[in-house]
């Protein structure tokens, strides 16, 4: 029933209010059916992004193509996107047909049509037989349904969606989570997604792009992004991590006088190293010191049971601190060093993790 | 062990606080009570007697009877609906004007808008007559320019009227309705266009639709205040607009005859109050301003 898909690709967008760069030259290339999330911030420039691609904020300058078409200057109401607003901007003075309708009905579909296009949407997001509902008798759960519903019926080329499921609980995010990435595999439409929840991006998304300043940090799948951040933002802003000044040699570092490898050759000088709370693990001082491993020896400051984990603070010699994660299994946690104790993190060399673009 | 559970005491609590709520309101209930409902009342039962004090319908015998009563309620209706259909054509778009504004500009406005309110009524109404009489100001430039020839008729008729109670009623218009503008979510207006509306068929199917409820109280409230207007009509029409309230002034001032403007002002009363709950039922005015949040 779709559409052929369309890729997007943008070029140096714009948008100056003042001195504030909420865009500051863009490029950003979507594949066709690709679901991309815009992930940042408040105040990053992901809405301002989106708001260009809808067409409801005119860039100072740029090029915006969907497939081979030029639509940077085309008007909001010819560019054949389907948007899920933040509040879903469901008209009120309509029932649920009456909304999933309306895009139709601008385009001139009537009679049978119509009604078998709304009930199709409305089967689609698991609404059937709501059509009469009014919208102020809907729960927040079903009235982003309908915002759905609304954005998919007229089978647009792109699908947009601001911070769709901020407004709803925990529980019910996390499973429309789920249902949105399947609606997205059944209808194969190019979708750029905004969230400043990170988990959600990872969850959801075939890339993420993180957006700081006006600048796309960075833009890869979600493992990479993880795994390899490329600068101080993205390693800081996804997940949990330390952060350690080294000095690089070749295939090692050194870090507070112990020696780390590397995976890969770097340039020689001061660099940024990460770790990942839950790639380390905790053993006791004076542990066997196991090969094809790093390890460094830090002083236990703090130790945090949460229930699943535990969150281990340990501290180097140079003053830096490191976060260690671990399920909190019985055993496990009998054989953790105590605060004041000193405490031996093992991690692998993969998870090893020179910031490409960060200044120590 | 037995724990009481204070049945008694806790409704003796809630009984003493709606005592305490209506002393509250008592004072307001009691003004309203003696200026307002008793000698409505009062009059309301002067309408039935006669000049010679017997229970009679001869008042509203001779509303009848005598065309100048008919023509009165007909001059009434036709100014009251004239004001309030050029209030809405004036108002609307600049009510659409000020909820556009960016805020600062718009409360700018608003007093502009307001200004008129904080003159009196009467000083405004003798105002405009300087405006509009024969050697007023607009007739002097008007000529002076080479507009027109003659001295327009702009006052001591119709067209003064109108004029003046536009000028009067038109805030009372745009408050309304401004206020039902601004509750409208903008990103209403953004989904329409992204679904493919272009600007006129987005404000026509969603932004005019949300804003009915608000003009619909402010034509009421402008319609029923016209309604009971005296002054401006008595000052602009010059004795040629004859509205209700200016007949029971007269019957009042030159005739005393208080039987006869009691009943001018009884019907008018109960003619405001069908009307009210007319236009209540064909509108269903809780619905409407329900959908409009």
């Amino acid at each position: 029933m779709q559409r052929q898909a369309v890729p997007i690709a943008a070029r140096g967008l714009r948008k100056h209010y003042g001195a504030v760069r909420a865009l500051d030259d863009v490029d950003l290339d979507v594949q066709a059916g690709e679901f991309l999330t815009l992930l940042g911030p408040s105040g990053s420039g992901k809405t301002t992004l989106l708001m260009v691609l809808a067409g409801f904020i005119r860039p100072d300058q740029g090029s915006l193509r969907f497939g081979s078409d030029e639509v940077i200057r085309l008007a909001p109401h010819k560019r054949d996107i389907g948007m899920v607003f933040q509040n879903y901007a469901l008209f009120p003075h309509m029932d649920v047909a009456g909304n999933i309708a309306y895009p139709l009905r601008l385009r001139g579909v009537a009679g049978n049509e119509l009604t078998a296009r709304v009930d199709k949407a409305l089967q689609t997001v698991q609404l059937a037989g709501y059509s009469a509902r009014r919208i102020d008798e809907l729960s927040g759960g079903q009235r982003q349904r309908v915002a759905l519903a609304r954005a998919i019926v007229f089978e647009p080329r792109i699908v947009l969606m601001d911070e769709p499921l901020s407004a709803l609980d925990k529980q019910l995010r996390e499973r429309m989570q789920i249902e949105l990435r399947h609606l997205h595999e059944q209808l194969g439409t190019t979708t750029i997604y905004v969230t400043h929840d990170q988990r959600e991006a990872l969850t959801m998304s075939d890339r993420i792009a993180v957006i700081h300043g006006g600048r796309i940090q960075q833009l890869d799948t979600p493992r990479h992004l993880y795994e390899r951040p490329r600068n101080r933002f993205v390693a800081e802003f996804i997940g949990e991590s330390s952060l350690l000044v080294v000095e690089v040699a070749g295939e090692r570092c050194l870090c507070d006088g112990q020696t780390l490898r590397l995976a890969q050759a770097a340039a020689t000088g001061a660099a940024v190293l990460m770790l990942r709370p839950e790639r380390l693990q905790v053993l006791a001082h004076g542990a066997a010191l196991a090969d094809g491993l790093n390890h460094l020896q830090a002083r236990v400051v703090d130790l945090v049971y949460q229930g699943d984990s535990f969150l281990l603070q340990a501290q180097l010699a140079n003053g830096s601190t490191i976060n260690a994660r671990g399920i909190a299994g019985t055993a496990a946690l009998a054989a953790l060093p105590q605060p004041g104790e000193t405490a031996c993190l093992a991690f692998g060399i993969d998870d090893t993790v020179l910031l490409a673009d960060a200044a120590p | 062990m037995n724990i009481e559970l204070h049945a008694g005491g806790l409704r003796r609590d809630e009984r003493r606080e709606r005592l305490v709520l209506l002393g509250l309101s008592a004072p307001a209930l009691l003004l309203v009570g003696v200026t307002m409902i008793a000698p409505v009342a009062w009059l309301f039962g002067l309408s039935f007697l006669s000049d010679t004090g017997e229970w009679s319908l001869e008042h509203y015998r001779r509303m009848i009877e005598q065309p100048s009563y008919g023509r009165t309620f007909v001059t009434t209706f036709k100014v009251s609906l004239l004001t309030t259909a050029i209030c809405i054509g004036a108002g609307y778009p600049l009510a659409y004007l000020l909820s556009q504004l960016p805020r600062r500009a718009a409360n700018l406005c608003m007093i502009a808008v307001l200004l008129p309110f904080w003159t009196s009524l009467l000083v405004r109404t003798y105002a405009w007559l300087v405006l509009l009489q024969r050697r007023g100001l607009i007739n002097d430039w008007g000529m002076r320019l080479g507009w027109w020839d003659e001295p327009l008729a702009l006052v001591h008729n119709l067209t003064g009227t109108l004029i003046g109670m536009v000028h009067i009623m038109l805030p009372f218009l745009v408050l309304p309705l401004l206020n039902a503008m601004r509750a409208i979510d903008a990103d209403l207006l953004k989904a329409a266009a992204n679904l493919g509306a272009s600007p006129a068929r987005a404000f026509r199917s969603v932004f005019l639709p949300l804003s009915l409820p608000g003009l619909a109280a402010g034509t009421l409230i402008v319609f029923i205040l016209c309604l009971g207007f005296y002054v401006t009509p008595a000052v602009l029409g010059g004795g040629k607009v004859i509205m209700v309230s200016n007949h029971i002034a007269n019957d009042i001032e030159l005739f005393f005859n208080w039987g006869a403007a009691s009943a001018l002002g009884a019907v008018l009363l109960v003619l405001t109050m069908l009307l009210l709950w007319c236009a209540t039922k064909l509108l269903r005015f809780e619905k409407l301003f329900g959908g409009a949040h």
